[in-house]
């Protein structure tokens, strides 16, 4: 059963100067087209994770998903109801407590003026729900102490108010959590502990994440199915297994082969040629081919769709997968 | 032959209103020349407070409290500021995590790069700018010459970092301080720096420290490692040695909780608890509460001083020694 159902997305930010200075200067609109025509499932209990650089549209893509951003094409829906186009007021209601997000970073995303009980019971109670005792079940829950929930944000460190956030979320008890980069800004031995506690979570209350991040590493521990993006484009998709022992896109390859490995002892990398092009005038045909090592003309006149890969377990948007150069 | 930078018994002292806080503690270290040396550790360990105070950077009130920083066989840490302004960017050159904030954003990067070149070398503003030019295009500016004119917001990000260690190399320094240099940056252009970071200073002999929370960096990057917890050196040794056979316990539990190393698990090792704030040090070992291994002895002394070469891990009891 999926959960999440992402069809043909697209966001489009409109970056133009003021219409005056536009007018002045002659300039014409500038479209920056984050996301294009992204096509993804997800299935229920399961880790889906977007991978991708800065500005891959992974970020937009979660906002999406929640409901924070309008998609400006494709639909999003979440068990079967897409929540832009749904008119039913009470299955809107019903679906969003489903959706919970977890951010970047845990020193932004909570108020530091309410208290921990407040922020934790916020979900329930902006709903008109029964908050007794929830804030202190759930801080037990995280890993941290049911006399926590009189404290404020500034009294803990980051890996506890990433605790804190995590619970926020559980709060609702929603069925899917989008979780935008919720590690990166934690250091390795908090990350663990974080990265455990969402594992264990999962499990206990049978959830759904969306993953967002940037780290191979803990996306290849995480996931149950990776999207790679690059440039507001889905690449490539497949199992951790089969994504990093054979990775079918060009891109996927580079970025696992140029992320610093634990074992690479005086490892000489060939770094990779180029950096992302501006999504504002991105390269015609497939984006990734000034810096792809196969890059042919065709690649450079028309854009691969992303289609079933030879053994149909996973997709790529490649017009030779799987060829090393 | 020296050390490029030697750095002994090396203690930071903040006084604040709560008592004495030692934000980096009895620190010593060798770099030779040409040798990159990794400082790993999490945050608030004292990584970059020691980076900062090689190079005379503390910010007040933190100053040095002891010991002593040599560079190519002179005394550093009581030079005067006019001194020490001489120093950096002529002998030390530094590198900082964000490469927008490190660059003047009123001045092109030409402008910025002739200026360190004319306060460091004796040479014509022509001959300077030429010389620009050459740096630009050794850390792989594509058409040098042309940006030179540039300001630095028209760079991307990984264009502004080379621009910075092109900066922090012109002079031609002996040692280079690079605090979490890619951090900042995506994987693909994290490659690209490090190579040309390594490239460059094996050419040029040019000795390196390299902070970095990273321990994959680390592992590609450096010759040696040290590990840092609590402001106190806990490891320090070859980096093949200390990330394959660690033996702190610190080191072993922060290894194996990189989502890297425990691959195939489906539960990440994790070490118990967070690192102690410098306001309420444990007694002992900094690390006795959190350590699987800890006895009474670590609960009374701190660990063990690192003071000869061979010395690796700041412990009474090691992993792989039998006790």
């Amino acid at each position: 059963m999926n959960i999440v159902s992402v069809r043909n997305l697209s966001r489009v930010f409109d970056v133009s100067k003021p219409w005056l200075n536009r007018v002045i200067e002659r300039l014409p609109k500038r479209l920056l087209h984050a996301v294009s025509d992204v096509s993804f499932e997800v299935e229920e209990r399961t880790v889906y994770a977007l991978v991708g650089e800065s500005g891959s549209g992974k970020s937009t893509i979660g906002k999406m998903v929640v409901g924070l951003l309008r998609p400006s094409d494709g639909v999003v829906e979440i068990n079967g109801t897409d929540l832009v186009h749904e008119t039913d007021a009470a299955r809107i209601d019903a679906v969003r407590s489903d959706i919970q997000m977890i951010f970047q970073d845990p020193y932004a995303s909570l108020n530091p003026r309410w208290r921990v009980r407040a922020i934790i019971n916020e979900p329930v109670a902006s709903r008109g729900g029964d908050v007794t005792g929830l804030a202190e079940r759930l801080l037990t829950q995280v890993g941290l102490a049911a006399i926590d929930a009189d404290r404020f944000p500034h009294e803990f460190s980051g890996g506890q108010r990433q605790r804190i956030c995590v619970a926020r979320a559980l709060a609702s008890g929603p069925k899917l959590i989008v979780c935008d980069e919720p590690t990166s800004a934690l250091d390795v031995s908090v990350q663990a502990q974080v990265l455990n506690l969402m594992s264990d979570l999962k499990d206990e209350f049978g959830l759904t994440y969306l993953f967002i991040s940037h780290d191979l590493t803990v996306i290849q521990h995480m996931a149950d199915r990776i999207g790679v993006l690059y440039l507001g484009r889905l690449v490539e998709e497949a199992s951790p297994e089969a994504l990093f022992s054979a990775p079918q896109h060009p891109y996927t390859r580079m970025l696992i082969e140029a992320a610093p490995r634990m074992d690479g002892f005086g490892r000489e990398v060939t770094p990779p040629q180029g950096e992302i092009p501006d999504p504002i005038n991105p390269p015609t045909g497939c984006a990734y081919h000034p810096r792809c090592p196969l890059a042919t003309d065709r690649c450079k006149a028309e854009r691969p769709e992303l289609v079933k890969t030879a053994d149909a377990k996973g997709r790529v948007a490649c017009f030779y997968p799987g060829k090393t150069a | 032959m020296h050390p490029t930078l030697s750095v002994r018994h090396l203690t930071v002292e903040i006084p604040t209103r709560h008592g004495l806080l030692r934000p980096v503690d009895d620190m010593s270290f060798d770099i030779a020349p040409g040798e990159i040396l990794g400082v790993v550790g999490e945050s608030g360990a004292g990584k970059s407070m020691t980076g900062n105070a090689v190079i005379g950077l503390l910010d007040r009130p933190a100053q040095i409290a002891g010991g002593e920083i040599w560079l190519n066989g002179t005394r550093i840490d009581d030079a005067t500021p006019a001194r020490m302004r001489g120093l950096r960017g002529k002998e030390i050159g530094m590198v900082f995590q964000d490469p927008l904030t490190s660059l003047n954003p009123l001045l092109t990067i030409g402008d910025q790069l002739t200026e360190t070149i004319l306060a460091h070398l004796e040479m014509s503003s022509a001959q300077a700018l030429e010389r620009a030019i050459a740096a630009l295009e050794e850390v792989g500016i594509p058409a040098a010459r042309a940006r030179i004119g540039s300001y630095p917001h028209e760079f991307s990000g990984g264009m502004r970092q080379r621009v910075v260690i092109a900066l922090a190399l012109c002079a031609e320094p002996s040692l280079v301080i690079a605090d979490e240099p890619t951090t900042a940056l995506d994987v693909s252009v994290q490659a690209q720096i490090i190579a040309l970071l390594k490239r460059l200073c094996r050419e040029r002999g040019t000795a390196v420290m390299l902070v970095t929370h990273d321990m994959g960096v680390i592992a590609e990057t450096a010759d040696r490692v040290a590990v840092m917890y609590a402001g106190r050196l806990a490891e320090i040794g070859p980096v093949r040695d200390v990330l394959t056979a660690p033996r702190h316990p610190y080191t072993e539990g922060l290894m194996g909780s990189t989502p890297l190393a425990s691959r195939g698990q489906s539960r990440l090792h994790q070490i118990p608890g967070a690192m102690p704030r410098l306001n309420a040090l444990p007694d002992g070992c900094a690390f006795h509460p959190r350590c699987p291994r800890a006895k009474d002895a670590c609960r009374v002394n701190p660990g063990p001083r690192l003071n000869g070469p061979d010395d690796r891990a700041a412990c009474w009891f090691p992993l792989g020694e039998t006790p």
